[in-house]
């Protein structure tokens, strides 16, 4: 579904990734995970063509994104930033009604249809109840939830997120990514998120793409737990990760 | 619940219906008001009574309303004009205290109308009066559009739009330096004659004139009305605008391009009214409690002209410059918002 090829990003001299190439299937969550500072979301932004890498090619369904139009582009991919929209007056479903924008024509006319995916995209993340709110008096899980919705009324094949989980305790976190996995799976999309959750990222995705600067790895999540990547990478004085992780897969064998 | 319900459902509903219908009703009734009050010695009743072809001084009647219906016609199109033009500058900036004149479009114009007024005598070229009253205009418009075309320029290179932001507001700068060396140089005469023009007029637009500024302006309500799904989705910033498919700096460029048209214009003709396109919006999404700019583009232009008329009203029977009018009317909602922005932070 999503092919990198050969990819450098970086500010300036500073690079963060040299010519990093993977593949991300169809059907399937992704977690994105890395230190702070390691470019995660410089790559989400290169991934969705919110930005340019320095060097290399990001591809869709085969088609360059850099040669998209925005329209098309929109249809295609999208994205879920860290920008908290609290605006009052703002509607949830108007919110969510704006991710028929790449569909609608020039002022935004929905169709009955376009008016049913909303519904039903309010639908999926448990959030019809709260339609009728304005986005200044939602909690920052709601808000998250609203704009999840919003992407997936955008009806693309790729849907990025931005540090979905921060901000949210431990059982919303979980939800969180539970819905995202599900979508990922029942739909047939493509999801892709950063995460600090390690935990919660090996427990529900599907693969895990590991920041180890400047090189990045792609591996299915059983084999990524197998391999030493990802203590060396989050290796810490006074924390036994090697362990941490050790017990993560054996419970995670048991479960 | 069934789709079809949904129709409209947030966007407008009955609440914006009957807001519509009421500033609809006081827009006719303010007109009234204002074409039967002001300073002429002829009472509302002598007037009608005139009008209908009753009593005397007909003809006297029909001039005193032609003047009086052109210069509320030029407040209606200041109203709607700097209320379209302030909403816009607000959604783009994300910004509450955002107004039409942010990116240095009035100091521009004032720049434009100072190099006729201050800059002219300096030089030793004397004016007959219609030459002047038109040059000003003109000028104030070439200055207007030159400052926002720079800015336009420059912010090509800046992403950000708190980038674009700082360049209007230095631009802004560079030119009332530029405006007070010229008054510093000026003879007194001169001085007061631009310190009027600065201090903001409707009455003096006439008729032809009027309908010049009418023209401009609805090109510029028309650029507006383009940008209502661009700006619909600036409402969630840049970056989600650009991820659902809006090319960012075109539909910078078309509103800029709109607010020109409209706050240039009626710099131009009028001078610097301060505060109307930057309370207006708030009245507007107070009234109608709505952020979708397909409810509140329409609903800032009524209400702006309902403002507008409001203040010429008491601006004629006052007799004060309409600026100082517009800034006792516009303080106290800016104050509004303010307190209600701390409140929720």
């Amino acid at each position: 579904m999503i092919a990198l090829d050969d990819i450098t990003i970086g500010y300036g001299r500073d690079i963060l990734l040299r010519g990093a190439s993977c593949r991300i299937e169809a059907g399937k969550a992704t977690a994105l995970l890395g230190r702070n500072g390691a470019g995660k979301s410089t790559l989400l932004r290169v991934m969705s063509g919110m930005a340019k890498p320095i060097a290399g090619t990001v591809s869709v369904g085969g088609r360059d994104i850099a040669a998209m139009r925005p329209r098309e582009l929109s249809r295609t991919v999208s994205l879920v930033t860290t920008e908290r929209v609290r605006m009052p007056n703002l509607y949830c479903r108007d919110v969510v009604a704006l991710g028929r924008a790449p569909y609608t024509n020039w002022v935004g006319r929905m169709s009955d249809r376009d008016y049913e995916i909303v519904e039903q995209s309010l639908a999926l993340v448990g959030m019809s109840a709260y339609a009728r709110r304005t986005m200044d008096t939602m909690s920052d899980g709601e808000c998250q939830r609203i704009m999840i919705a919003r992407a997936l009324a955008q009806d693309t094949q790729v849907i990025m997120l931005d540090e979905p989980t921060s901000f949210l305790d431990l059982p919303n976190r979980y939800e969180l990514v539970s819905l995202l996995a599900t979508t990922a799976r029942e739909r047939g999309k493509c999801v892709l998120f950063s995460t600090h959750e390690l935990d919660i990222a090996l427990m529900l995705c599907d693969t895990v793409m590991l920041f180890d600067n400047p090189s990045l790895l792609c591996l299915p999540t059983s084999e990524m737990l197998a391999c030493d990547r990802l203590a060396q990478v989050f290796d810490t004085r006074g924390f036994d990760m090697r362990g941490y992780l050790r017990s993560f897969a054996a419970r995670q064998g048991r479960g | 619940m069934n789709a079809a319900t949904h129709h409209g459902s947030t966007t407008c509903g009955r609440r914006g219906g009957m807001a519509f219908a009421v500033l609809g009703v006081l827009l006719a009734v303010l007109l009234a008001v204002d074409l039967l009050t002001g300073d002429s010695g002829m009472s509302p009743r002598d007037l009608i009574a005139a009008l209908s072809g009753r009593g005397e001084g007909a003809p006297l009647a029909g001039t005193i309303l032609g003047i009086r219906a052109t210069r509320a016609a030029v407040a209606v199109i200041v109203g709607a004009a700097l209320s379209a033009g302030g909403l816009q500058m607000q959604t783009v900036f994300r910004n509450p205290l955002a107004d039409p004149y942010l990116l240095g479009i009035s100091s521009g114009a004032s720049l434009g109308a100072a190099l006729m007024m201050l800059g002219l005598p300096l030089l030793g070229a004397g004016l007959s009066s219609t030459a002047l009253s038109l040059g000003i205009a003109g000028a104030a418009w070439v200055g207007a559009a030159a400052v926002l075309v720079a800015v336009g320029i420059v912010s090509r290179w800046v992403k950000n739009i708190l980038g674009v932001l700082i360049i209007g507001v230095m631009f802004g700068y560079v030119a009332s330096a530029i405006i007070q060396i010229l008054q510093y140089l000026s003879s007194a005469e001169s001085l007061k004659l631009f310190s009027l023009w600065s201090m903001g007029a409707i009455g003096n637009v006439t008729a032809p004139k009027a309908v010049v500024m009418a023209v401009i302006v609805a090109a510029g309500l028309v650029l507006a009305v383009i940008s209502i799904k661009p700006l619909n989705l600036l409402l969630l910033g840049e970056d989600y605008a650009r991820s659902m498919g809006l090319d960012v700096r075109r539909s910078r460029t078309l509103i800029f391009t709109s607010v020109t048209l409209l706050a240039g214009t009626t710099t131009a003709f009028c001078g610097p009214v301060g505060f109307i396109g930057l309370a207006v919006p708030h009245v507007a999404r107070m009234i109608f409690a709505n952020a979708d700019h397909r409810v509140l583009l329409p609903g800032s232009i009524v209400v702006g002209m309902d403002m507008m008329l409001v203040c010429d009203i008491l601006a004629k029977n006052l007799v004060l410059p309409v600026n100082s009018i517009t800034a006792l009317m516009g303080i106290p909602v800016i104050l509004w918002v303010i307190f209600r922005n701390l409140r929720i932070v």
